[in-house]
């Protein structure tokens, strides 16, 4: 295949969508992460095999017509999907026409998958989605899905990530083709300032506006830079994308090649992602030999090459100069700016620097324009936001949503609330740049504007969700650990700043936490946020900020009472003896593994709090609950 | 006035092309504290010292701000205060805070700016109380716990010197400055320049100090202790001591008579002999057609340089030995015989010197080095206050004889285009004054990073050009590479020359360049401004030299 004209791209986006319109059944194994870890691979080889052994015909790779190949009717088609975001319940199975969602399969599934579902129409509730007694068929039904909208996530799931074929059966690079044939420059980049898309990484700046400021420059050299250095902790919105619709990204990118001039792109991908490295590689290969990247696209004169850089894993590598430094061969640390990355980016020229969820909203708005965008979520941060849902919830995994969504709905409807039937008590969001929410914050509507004004930040779409027994102050040290070590060193505050912060958290939540600990810790935090150098220095303490600020008690029952009020910080936890409840059994000395606990047979025991090494070994072991944690 | 100013504190300040507003409040009489800003290196933006306070409220680093006309800034606001106060304390907790056994006490810039914003306390434990040294450096000796990471080391060793020794390793509160694979520096590519330690606010890096072996081998009445002092040195002294005098050379002789030398002589008088051993090889070269260009080899840091890099176009470098290294085997010739230990000293503005010494090529027919230590300016001027000497009071003295004499072509060698002048001197057809007048501000003199001149010689224009700063060779060498013709240039590895040199004291750029101007002063007064003229010269070449300039006078660097 390879396309050279506008016309020929028209004719193999029919032949492939007639060969998928052709397929009988699809079934879609997913070929995210957590299910290729789950053993999903194996799933769709088998599949594969037992089809081909039911002697049905099975369509792995769609077929050239023009090559000779034979158009498949009536055939089965198996693909490799991307992420479908539902990862607590991996690995998943979807089968179309239907819509049929397997949870939790298992390679000896499959031969019933095939049998019942994929050969004939019955449906196996055993492997269906069940939330309160209800079992869930179809995929769209499952309130985790239903409460969703999906654009930027819309192919994750649905077709086959491996294939450009499958991308081009569902009209992918028609939007590619529109910007090079019914737009000019001009127009791609005033349909873009007025979509108002901001950009997904953290900032929100316009993308149109730093593309419009890319454009205007008079070097002409010029290049395009994709973030794929998702670096917060239980993130992976970005991931998902590259994995699971790498062509949706390439074509956003070669998009803004086309608005501003540029003729390369770069996608900086941290090396943790070895899947959606693989997948981009495939993905580029392939539009290469399709003609949609490299020299004359289209026929045109217009040239686009894409490069592909891993990151060694340095959190600071999001952060604009020091991802393009890193690039460059350099060592990833942030510089003074101006000059900015559009004056000056990579290799000193003119840079557009997106994020990989904000490129994958381009080729949508090119083809369905910025008014449809506009409709999505509120006027001032309009379109859609994928989160990562983690921590005590019950539904974890990536959820997009469109912006101006509530938390409550996020957490309670979509999340299906806390797991265990605890109380919520905060989410962390925005990663280790952000702030926690509390229950106060619940209905506060998720867009970049409003969390500005209660100091939180969307970030890059990180949800961490903290029940009761959540230790907030081990929280801000957990998240004060992460940035302290990937600080990059370079400024004082952030350097040393940090370091000293880790060190007055790690002695509160041990217990030695000393008078006046808060206050330096603010005074620290101020220090940092005003005078660091970059990003991520000048948001290093939000964390500590605001747990602060929402439980200062928390602080002070850890400094002056040396006690965790949500019992977590271990090294807090005093065990004693009720004597009331002590029948004497003595039990739990024979438990204790350092001989902490003394007494007399039936009379009540005493534990020696300077022996013991809270392991709570007495608590377990006692029947009459005369052991006291707390 | 034009509306192009802004206002700092309080006041209008005009803005003229300054590049950062760090540079304006300069210029507006304000001291900013600032750890990582040098004007010649790159903007780093680290230390977040210069912070200032702008009208709204917002914090903007002053170095890597550009200034904009109605802008209004506050350098010194308590919020400012308290930031400032509190990154010193920072760095103070993660610093080895031994102050009063310190190399740099008194001379530090942490602690000068500790006390300036009253930092009286540190509320953090200390990880680095100890020293963490590495001094397996012939030129300098580092000290990664006094290490501040101002980076000011990386970018004047990758930027300006091109060298690329040290650099940032590992991250964050791990970060250190390293050589590649975490090696000692001797074992990397470092030529001893010492630029490094010249630009450090702290004793992380300083000059190794051979002060303390020369006081135990002086006042020894078997031994003849012999000072050679090179031309640089005598420029930069007097400031330390507030003494407002331009050339010191007298005081200098006489304050090391009084240390205990029995003998002090002037490395311009090797100089002399350089240059009538260059001019000698230039003119051989022009016969037999090369090769050119033929590079000076004063500078030992530059030939550790080309070793490393161009290993190439040793062959270009000139056979002569450094004044230093032509000096003292002369010395070594005329006192071997008399009957005591002779103790051979060099005082250099050169960290490199302390390493051009101890090669293989200068030691004497025993296996000992000509030069047996060499101290620089800096060690000199500590060794005078050890002394207890009244630097203002002491009466000069003239140098000893019997190599009293030296030129002016000699005493120039200390600044960039020195070298290259005295060369021409000598060889140029015309040597009237007005000849000499046109030569030296034809494009020798001044203190441009390369500085190139056509020479005409008898009946041809000879390309000559004189380099400083070790990056711009890299420029120069670029240049040759792409096939363009250079017959004579001059390379000294320190900006501006060895006047520039790291074993100077700290000084502004402007004040090298005084150093330099005071040095063209002292070349006006030499009654006899070309090498061949010093009656010395024809002494040593009708007696000792005789036969023997090549043994003597020359050296082969071979990779």
């Amino acid at each position: 295949m390879q396309l050279r004209s506008r016309d020929a791209l028209d004719e193999y986006i029919r032949l492939y969508s007639k060969e998928v319109d052709a397929q009988k059944k699809k079934v879609l194994i997913c070929a995210g992460t957590g299910c290729v870890a789950g053993g999903s691979l194996g799933i769709y080889d088998r599949i594969i095999s037992l089809v081909k052994e039911k002697g049905v015909d099975c369509v792995v790779e769609l077929a050239d017509e023009k090559n000779g190949s034979q158009l498949h009717e009536a055939s089965i088609g198996v693909k490799r999907s991307g992420c479908h975001g539902f990862c607590e319940m991996g690995p998943l199975v979807r089968i179309e026409p239907g819509g049929f969602l397997y949870t939790k399969v298992k390679l000896e599934d499959c031969e019933e998958i095939v049998e019942k579902t994929v050969l004939g129409d019955e449906f196996i509730d055993r492997l269906a989605y069940k939330q309160n007694g209800v079992i869930y068929k179809q995929q769209e039904e499952i309130p985790f899905y239903k409460m969703q909208q999906r654009v930027v996530l819309e192919h994750c799931g649905h077709i086959d990530a491996t294939s450009i074929k499958e991308y081009l059966a569902i009209g992918g690079y028609r939007a590619v083709e529109k910007a090079l044939f019914d737009m000019k420059p001009q127009e791609i980049l005033d349909e873009m300032v007025e979509s108002n898309l901001r950009g997904r990484g953290g900032g929100g700046f316009p993308l149109g506006k730093k593309w419009v400021q890319v454009a205007r420059q008079s070097e002409p050299v010029k290049y395009v830079v994709c973030n794929g250095d998702e670096g917060d902790p239980g993130a992976f919105m970005d991931r998902s994308i590259m994995e699971g619709d790498p062509h949706r990204l390439l074509e956003g990118m070669i998009i803004g090649g086309i608005a501003t001039g540029a003729h390369d792109g770069y996608i900086y991908v941290r090396a943790e992602y070895p899947l959606a490295v693989s997948r981009l590689r495939n993905a580029i290969k392939e539009a290469e030999e399709a003609g949609l990247l490299g020299d004359n696209i289209l026929g045109t004169d217009f040239c686009f090459k894409m490069h592909i850089n891993r990151g060694a894993g340095a959190f600071v590598c999001g952060e604009g100069s020091a991802l393009t430094a890193s690039i460059e061969g350099k060592r990833g640390m942030p510089r003074v700016k101006p000059p900015r990355t559009v004056e000056k980016g990579l290799f000193e020229k003119p840079t557009v620097l997106n994020n990989v969820e904000t490129f994958a909203n381009v080729p949508q708005i090119i083809l369905k324009g910025a008014k449809w965008y506009k409709s999505i979520g509120p006027e001032n941060s309009p379109g859609t936001k994928a989160f990562a849902l983690t921590g005590n919830i019950n539904n974890t995994g990536l959820i997009e949503v469109p912006m101006g969504t509530t938390l409550r709905e996020i957490i309670f409807d979509v999340g299906g609330g806390i797991r265990g039937g605890k109380q919520f008590k905060a989410v962390q969001i925005g990663g280790p740049s952000g702030g926690c929410l509390v229950t106060d914050d619940l209905d506060i509507k998720l867009d970049f504007d409003s969390l500005k004004k209660v100091g939180a930040m969307i970030g890059s779409g990180g949800l961490v969700v903290m029940d009761e027994s959540s230790c907030m102050v081990e929280v801000a040290r957990f998240f004060m650990n992460f940035t302290q070590n990937e600080s990059c060193g370079k400024c004082v505050p952030c350097r040393e700043g940090t370091k000293r912060m880790l060190e007055i958290l790690e002695r509160i939540v041990a217990g030695n936490g000393r008078d006046g600990d808060i206050e330096l810790l603010l005074e620290l935090a101020d220090t940092i946020t005003s005078t660091a150098l970059c990003g991520l220095g000048k948001s290093a303490a939000s964390p500590v900020v605001s747990t602060i600020k929402n439980f200062r008690s928390e602080y002070e029952a850890h400094i002056k009472d040396k006690k965790c009020p949500a019992g977590n910080c271990k090294k807090l936890v005093v065990y004693s003896i009720d004597p009331a409840l002590c029948k004497g059994c003595s039990r739990c000395v024979k438990a204790c593994p350092v001989g902490a606990i003394s007494g007399e047979v039936r009379n009540p025991f005493v534990i020696d709090s300077s022996k013991c090494i809270k392991c709570g070994a007495c608590f377990t072991s006692c029947h009459f609950k005369a052991v006291k944690e707390g | 006035m034009n509306n192009n100013f802004m206002i700092i504190d309080g006041s209008p300040v005009p803005i003229e092309g300054e590049k950062n507003l760090l540079e304006l409040i300069r210029k507006a009489g304000i001291e900013m504290p600032t750890f990582c800003y040098y004007s010649e290196l790159s903007v780093y933006g680290a230390c977040r010292m210069c912070m200032v306070e702008n009208k709204w409220g917002g914090m903007e680093a002053a170095c890597s701000t550009p200034p904009k006309a109605g802008m209004e800034i506050k350098t010194n606001t308590p919020r400012l205060r308290k930031y400032r106060k509190m990154i010193l304390e920072l760095l103070l907790a993660n610093h080895c805070r031994d102050c009063t056994t310190c190399d740099k006490n008194g001379k530090c810039k942490l602690q000068e700016l500790a006390t300036r914003f009253d930092v009286h306390r540190v509320r953090f434990d200390n990880p680095k109380s100890e020293p963490l040294i590495d001094d397996s450096s012939l030129s300098i000796t580092r000290d990664a716990n006094k290490c501040i990471l101002c980076g000011d080391c990386v970018r004047m060793c990758n930027e300006i010197q091109n060298v690329g020794a040290i650099d940032f390793a590992f991250r964050g509160s791990n970060m250190k400055v390293a050589c590649a694979f975490n090696k000692p520096i001797a074992e990397s590519n470092c030529v001893g320049c010492g630029q490094c330690a010249a630009v450090c606010p702290t004793a992380a890096i300083v000059i190794k100090d051979d002060a303390h072996l020369l006081w135990q081998q002086l006042n020894d009445n078997d031994t003849l202790a012999i000072a050679q002092v090179a031309p640089a040195v005598r420029v930069a002294v007097a400031k330390e001591f507030g003494y407002k005098g331009e050339n010191v050379m007298g005081k200098i002789t006489a304050c090391l008579h009084r240390i205990g030398f029995d003998l002090v002589f002037d490395t311009a008088t090797g100089a002399d002999m350089t240059v009538m051993e260059e001019a000698n090889e230039f003119l051989e070269r022009l016969e037999n057609g090369g090769p050119f260009p033929m590079f000076t080899s004063c500078c030992p840091a530059w030939v550790k340089y080309a070793e490393n890099e161009y290993p190439e176009l040793l062959p270009n470098i000139s056979t002569c030995r450094s004044p230093m290294q032509m000096f003292a085997p002369v010395i070594h010739e005329q006192y071997k015989n008399c009957g005591k230990k002779v103790l051979s000293v060099a005082v250099m503005p050169c960290t490199a010197k302390k390493f051009e010494a101890a090669r293989d090529e200068f030691k004497d027919e025993n296996g000992k080095p000509y030069v047996d230590i060499v101290i620089t300016t800096q060690e000199l001027i500590k060794m005078i206050k050890q002394a207890g000497i009244v630097f203002e009071d002491i009466e000069p003295e003239a140098i000893d004889l019997p190599f009293g004499t030296m030129t002016g072509s000699g005493v120039i060698f200390g600044v960039t285009g020195g070298v290259m002048e005295a060369v021409i001197r000598r060889v140029s057809d015309d040597k009237s004054i007005s000849a000499l007048r046109n030569l030296a501000f034809e494009g020798v003199r001044g203190f441009g990073d390369i500085r190139e001149f056509e020479l005409p010689l008898k009946d041809r224009t000879l390309k000559v050009a004189a380099v400083n700063g070790l990056g711009n060779v890299a420029k120069i060498v670029e240049r040759i590479k792409s096939g363009e013709h250079f017959d004579l240039i001059e390379v000294m590895a320190c900006p501006n020359g060895c006047i520039g040199g790291a074993g100077q004291p700290f000084a502004s750029t402007h004040e090298k360049h005084k150093r330099g101007e005071n040095l063209y002063k002292a070349d006006k007064l030499c009654t006899l401004k070309f090498s061949e003229e010093n009656p010395l010269m024809k002494e040593l070449y009708s007696g000792m030299l005789k036969g023997r300039e090549h043994e003597l006078l020359h050296v082969n660097y071979v990779k």
